[in-house]
């Protein structure tokens, strides 16, 4: 398991979070390896850490101790600006309320990474363009995310999230505020991205769509307690 | 790092997503520079007015009082004042300083004169041959006093445009007689009309030789010399040697030398405070403005906070974060400068057209200045916010709700 070539390699994070008086082990030496193309669910109990674990891999939060290589690269250390720099070129969120910007058009909202990255218009034009036609929202592009359903909007939030073509995507209940078809639609094409190479990490409380992944993971009060592979091979954490 | 056309065209979306607030935001700054610009525009109308008025005599002008005086204004008359007189003869010296085009020695006083059957009061001034050239006016009809010798001054009187419409009517006064007090004058000229000075007619005047004005006001000595210098002349080498002239001839410098262009400077720095002091009040209302950016501002990051926790979490730097507010609150209120500048100049215009009579100039500088105020007012004003906005949590923000 334990490749060089690892996409992500967590050794012993930790990460306490203070409520008030009450401290909180978010995250509770975590160790992981996930290689690149995996296909991940991460399941537990509310409060178990998922998220922390989502927002730690993808650079917005930060351990208290521990390391985080990202491809090969130790992350940990990095600057604010250098910390969202990686998150612009390698990692994608896709949220489960979608977090499109309102007052964007469909398209707007699928640019707006290009126009953070400071990507050439003519360039944007293209790429926007083609994601647009590759989600199916041709006829939506030029809607505000009222004028469009639940799963519009999703697919909206992933294209965005997919634009930069990211090497690591990272989904928060992707399918939290969707219904079971529309849900069973975001999977179906969040798996087809994995298998086009981009390595998935969904967290979900829905165990049906954690048994669809490659690896399950599950946490309980920050740590990992099961770490299964192809649903036959078991690794306690 | 996102490009700068960018982060305007992304402030104008969000801007344009808020209209009604946007609008009325941007009329706090409108309003503000607008009543700067009229402010001001009324400020230095009044300005380029009073200087004209007082320029219309030509601006290369010298003035000596009798009297060392330190302050401005005359002596008070009525007191006895040991200073040593200006005489006809301190007149003539100066006429002859280098660069010194004319000197007129001068005695003004208000009598009645009677002509024609009919009387007025008027305002009588004793000057000689050298008064057209240092008040740059000129004869109608007839002409000037001429140039006498000292002790050798004919009763001669030339009369103000007015004076002699009111005394002749349409009729030539050319050779006819007019008596003022005791003394009898023989009209040799008309002067053209002149016009008002600060509210006073100087049309309404007569002209007599100044030793014929000393008799009959009963003086000793000249109330004033003007002296006209060559134009291009230094006006303080001019004022030197005029001085060191006059010093030489009493012994002591007892008179006082006031140059027009001393004058016209201290008169162009009030009014030019004047003018800064009525911008100012207008800028009162611009800070107004400028607050109202803060809160609209403060407002703005409060609601996008969502917004701003995606846009981190889609890569974006704490910088850029940073500029997209910044740059929201500077071209809200630049915008806002826009309008106030092109209503305050629509409505100077208008002020100018509807009401001639009023002094009205818009200063550009000014309302250049208030354009690029406004705008570092959207860059004060949005710096609290903005940073307010860069500093959040990316994971905090995304939950925001």
């Amino acid at each position: 398991m334990a490749s060089a070539e690892a996409l992500i390699r967590l050794m012993h994070i930790h990460r306490t979070f203070y409520l008030g008086d009450s401290k909180v082990n978010a995250l509770r030496d975590v160790n992981l390896t996930i290689n690149q193309g995996e296909y991940i669910a991460v399941m537990g109990p509310s409060g178990s850490g998922k998220s922390t674990l989502l927002n730690l891999l993808g650079l917005l939060d930060r351990p208290d101790s521990g390391i985080y290589h990202l491809a090969g690269r130790d992350v940990t250390t990095l600057a604010p600006d250098e910390q969202a720099q990686v998150r612009s070129k390698h990692i994608g969120f896709i949220f489960q309320s979608f977090h499109l910007v309102p007052r964007l058009t469909a398209a707007a909202n699928i640019e707006l990474p290009l126009i953070l990255a400071g990507i050439n218009p003519d360039e944007r034009v293209q790429r926007v363009k083609q994601a647009i036609h590759e989600y199916g929202l041709d006829d939506r592009a030029q809607h505000r995310p009222n004028e469009l359903s639940g799963g519009q909007r999703q697919r909206v939030a992933i294209a965005r999230a997919t634009v930069m073509r990211p090497t690591l995507l990272l989904a928060d209940e992707p399918t939290g505020n969707l219904d079971k078809v529309t849900g069973e639609e975001v999977i179906h094409l969040l798996e087809t991205l994995n298998q086009q190479g981009v390595t998935l990490i969904v967290v979900t409380h829905d165990q049906a769509i954690g048994a669809r992944a490659h690896r399950q993971i599950t946490m309980d009060d920050g740590a990992v307690v099961t770490d299964t592979i192809n649903n036959s091979e078991l690794i306690t954490g | 790092m996102m490009l700068i056309r960018d982060s305007v065209q992304f402030a104008i979306q969000a801007i344009i997503a808020h209209r009604l607030r946007s609008f009325l935001t941007m009329l706090g700054i409108a309003v503000g520079i607008w009543s700067v610009i009229l402010l001001t525009s009324i400020g230095e109308g009044v300005h380029q007015y009073v200087l004209a008025e007082f320029t219309q005599f030509g601006t290369n002008v010298i003035g000596i009082s009798p009297g060392k005086v330190k302050t401005g204004g005359q002596p008070p008359t009525g007191i006895p004042s040991t200073a040593r007189l200006l005489t006809m003869e301190d007149a003539t010296s100066l006429k002859q300083l280098p660069n010194v085009i004319g000197a007129t020695p001068t005695v003004w006083g208000n009598s009645e004169l009677s002509a024609n059957g009919r009387l007025r009061r008027s305002t009588i001034y004793g000057v000689d041959a050298d008064f057209t050239k240092v008040f740059s006016s000129s004869v109608r009809i007839g002409s000037f006093l001429p140039a006498d010798n000292i002790g050798g001054s004919r009763a001669l009187i030339v009369l103000g445009s007015k004076l002699r419409k009111e005394l002749f009517g349409q009729k030539n006064p050319l050779g006819a007689r007019v008596k003022i007090g005791g003394l009898h004058f023989r009209v040799i000229g008309v002067m053209a009309p002149k016009g008002q000075f600060l509210g006073i007619d100087l049309d309404d005047t007569a002209f007599i030789p100044t030793e014929r004005a000393l008799e009959l006001y009963n003086r000793e000595g000249l109330m004033e010399i003007h002296v006209i210098y060559k134009k291009g002349a230094e006006s303080s080498d001019v004022a030197s040697a005029v001085k060191s002239r006059l010093k030489l001839r009493h012994g002591a410098e007892d008179f006082t030398v006031t140059t027009q262009e001393d004058m016209l400077k201290t008169l162009s720095n009030v009014l030019n405070i004047l003018t800064i002091a009525v911008g100012a009040l207008g800028g009162i209302s611009l800070l107004v403005g400028g607050v109202g950016i803060v809160t609209i501002m403060t407002i703005a990051v409060t609601e996008r906070t969502n917004e701003i926790g995606l846009m981190m979490a889609l890569g974006a730097q704490r910088i850029t974060v940073l500029f997209l507010f910044l740059g929201e609150s500077v071209v809200l209120s630049a915008l806002g400068g826009v309008f106030g500048l092109l209503f305050g100049v629509v409505t100077a215009q208008l002020m100018q057209w509807l009401l001639p009579s009023l002094p009205v100039h818009t200063p550009w500088s000014f309302a250049l200045i208030a354009l690029l105020v406004s705008g570092m007012i959207g860059l004060l004003a949005g710096v609290m916010p903005a940073r307010k906005a860069s500093m959040l949590d990316p994971i905090n923000a995304l939950r925001a709700e």
